[in-house]
């Protein structure tokens, strides 16, 4: 075996083919330069798909921005009628959803993935994380529904008691309607939830043994182990997760849409219906007449595409200011 | 707590501590006493009948080839293999003159200490990870972490190489350095055994003098039971070795009586590299 390819003189290298060029049938057979092809493409085509995406809504955005210039952003008048557009209502209600969104799911979906990773036995654990990934494929229409059916009602019982101890402060008070930025936000907690636990539960099982157990010979609680070297040791993956469901929460539609209450305002109180990027533009595409509108529209596309760029820049950065915390102590 | 006699090293169940027996050595008190102990995983029993006594501040070391149980003995001692679910002990263990087994099992693991056989430092800095252990006793105030953290790192003959880059990473250290870096860890919270689980298999030479150097140092601080596959390095830092075959322990005895004149075939089969 290992002396297959030395060379003696009876058999020097010559005869045994090593000079002789392959053919091109021989080099693909041998997977190599195929793989190399096909994982370049892949690459390639994502890189082709965002610069022919970007330049599509820059393009067929240029009435707009030409009317409206920078000016489109902060302004939050939308007035189809009369051809004044503006993204704010629809750039706050976004924003605004989304982290409330995060902020409802972000302790839930963790605390669940510790359980289901550390504490749950295992059968139970896979279980529920069989059913829990069921959730992330039910349709958003469906979750839609839940909303109009289920919580809008419910917070119609709750709210008023809610607000009856807490309306005073700004972002509580207000007549409640059962659609609101909070309703839609709840909706979007709970579509973005599987995500955060799933991904989690599985970077939090793959801590190596050795970690708990170094942590255990320390004389550390079953709690110490968790919360001092299980999650800080899978902190990225969990963080990928909650990246995830921000992107998920920023660009959902119809979920939003059917309990959001689509108006196109600006208010302080969470209670308050508003209006979302995603959902405006799938409402009135199909019914914006004249160039104007509908470059308007596709105009709000590329905010929301700045919008998600924006918060994943952010997200990485506080990644690495946080990779640069721990090693300095 | 007694002393006791070097023939009842592996005799635990018939300890007689004989106050005017006189014999060529008294042995300190025993730090462990192990008798009739008998493990199991599942159904499979890895630990028959094991008797014996780890001398307090000496170094013991057990030896024999893999599967046969010297990993498994070394993690009942701290209670490790409780976390492992489908694991059972029987037998008495005494750690002093105590039951192991009437400790909560997070402060016995203060009291044995252990290094595994992967260096395995946390993700954080060097000085976080010796502080790790500190920090989780309230009892030990703030201000005093920093210079423990030094006391243990010097006692791990580490200081000097990681004085100047304390904040940073301690994976960014050598392997050998990491894994006396687990050490200062494990030294830290200052216990009364260090239990190592083949702590060199994983280095290089140079990393394993230096570690056995150190075991050397801290030998008069605290008692030292290291399983190890390298037959030299058993000769090298024990005092006593006990050689296991199978789930049992065939021989223990001081080192060089193991090395030089076993009494028992076996041993003297594996000292000599006929098998295993």
């Amino acid at each position: 075996m290992a002396n297959a390819v030395l060379a003696t003189p009876e058999a020097p290298f010559e005869s045994r083919g090593l000079d002789k060029k392959q053919t091109l049938w021989e080099r693909l057979r041998k997977g190599d330069e195929v793989a190399h092809l096909i994982t370049l493409a892949g690459g390639w085509s994502i890189l082709v798909i965002t610069v022919l995406l970007v330049q599509h809504l820059w393009v067929f955005s240029r009435l707009s921005r030409h009317a409206f210039g920078w000016h489109f952003l902060v302004d939050s008048t939308w007035d189809p009628v009369n051809g004044h557009f503006g993204a704010w209502p629809f750039v706050y209600g976004t924003v605004v959803t989304s982290l409330l969104a995060l902020a409802i799911s972000i302790p839930i979906g963790i605390g669940s993935a510790i359980f289901l990773a550390e504490l749950a036995p295992r059968k139970l654990s896979n279980g529920l994380t069989f059913l829990i990934e069921l959730l992330a494929a039910v349709p958003s229409v469906i979750y839609g529904l839940i909303g109009i059916f289920l919580l809008i009602p419910f917070l119609f019982d709750v709210v008023p008691y809610f607000q009856r101890f807490f309306g005073w402060i700004p972002i509580f008070n207000g007549t409640f309607y059962g659609v609101s930025y909070f309703s839609a936000s709840i909706v979007l907690s709970i579509m973005v939830v599987p995500f955060i636990i799933s991904i989690s539960r599985e970077v939090l099982i793959a801590v190596p043994v050795s970690q708990r157990e170094a942590m255990m010979a320390l004389g550390a609680t079953k709690w110490d182990v968790t919360w001092r070297a299980v999650v800080p040791y899978a902190r990225q993956g969990i963080m990928g997760s909650i990246f995830l469901s921000l992107a998920r929460a920023l660009g959902e539609t119809m979920a939003v849409t059917m309990v959001i209450g689509n108006v196109a305002q600006v208010s302080t109180s969470l209670m308050a219906p508003g209006y979302t990027i995603a959902a405006v533009i799938a409402n009135e595409f199909t019914e914006a007449t004249g160039d104007l509108y509908l470059h308007a529209l596709i105009e709000l596309g590329l905010v929301l595409f700045v919008v998600t760029m924006i918060f994943n820049a952010l997200a990485r950065l506080l990644m690495l200011t946080m990779k640069g915390h721990e090693v300095v102590g | 707590m007694r002393p006791f006699d070097l023939s009842q090293l592996s005799k635990a169940h018939d300890v007689r501590f004989a106050e005017d027996d006189p014999t060529d050595e008294k042995l300190p008190w025993p730090q462990f006493t192990v008798a009739d102990l008998n493990f199991y995983y599942g159904s499979h029993q890895a630990l028959k009948g094991i008797n014996l006594i780890v001398p307090n501040k000496r170094v013991m070391a057990f030896i024999g080839p893999s599967g046969c149980g010297k990993t498994t003995l070394l993690r009942t001692l701290n209670r490790m293999n409780e976390t492992v679910p489908g694991t059972r002990v029987e037998g008495s263990i005494r750690l002093g003159d105590k039951d192991l087994f009437s400790f909560p099992a997070t402060r016995l693991r203060r009291v044995v200490g252990m290094v595994f056989q992967k260096p395995s430092p946390f993700p954080k800095s060097i000085f976080d990870n010796v502080a790790y252990g500190l920090r989780l006793d309230p009892a030990i105030r703030r201000n005093e972490i920093a210079d423990r953290v030094e006391k243990s790192l010097r006692r791990a003959a580490l200081w000097d190489e990681v004085k100047d880059k304390l904040h940073q990473s301690a994976n960014g250290i050598s392997g050998g350095q990491q894994q006396r870096l687990c050490i200062a860890r494990a030294l830290a919270v200052e216990p009364e055994v260090l239990l190592l689980d083949e702590p060199c298999s994983a280095l290089d030479p140079i990393s394993t003098a230096k570690i056995e150097d150190l075991l050397f140092e801290i030998k008069n601080l605290c008692t030292i039971v290291i399983v190890t596959h390298n037959m030299l390095q058993a000769a090298r830092v024990a005092d006593y070795v006990g050689f296991f075959l199978n789930g049992e322990l065939i021989e223990l005895n001081r080192a060089k009586q193991i090395f030089q004149n076993p009494e028992n075939q076996q041993t003297q089969d594996y000292v000599t590299g006929r098998f295993g």
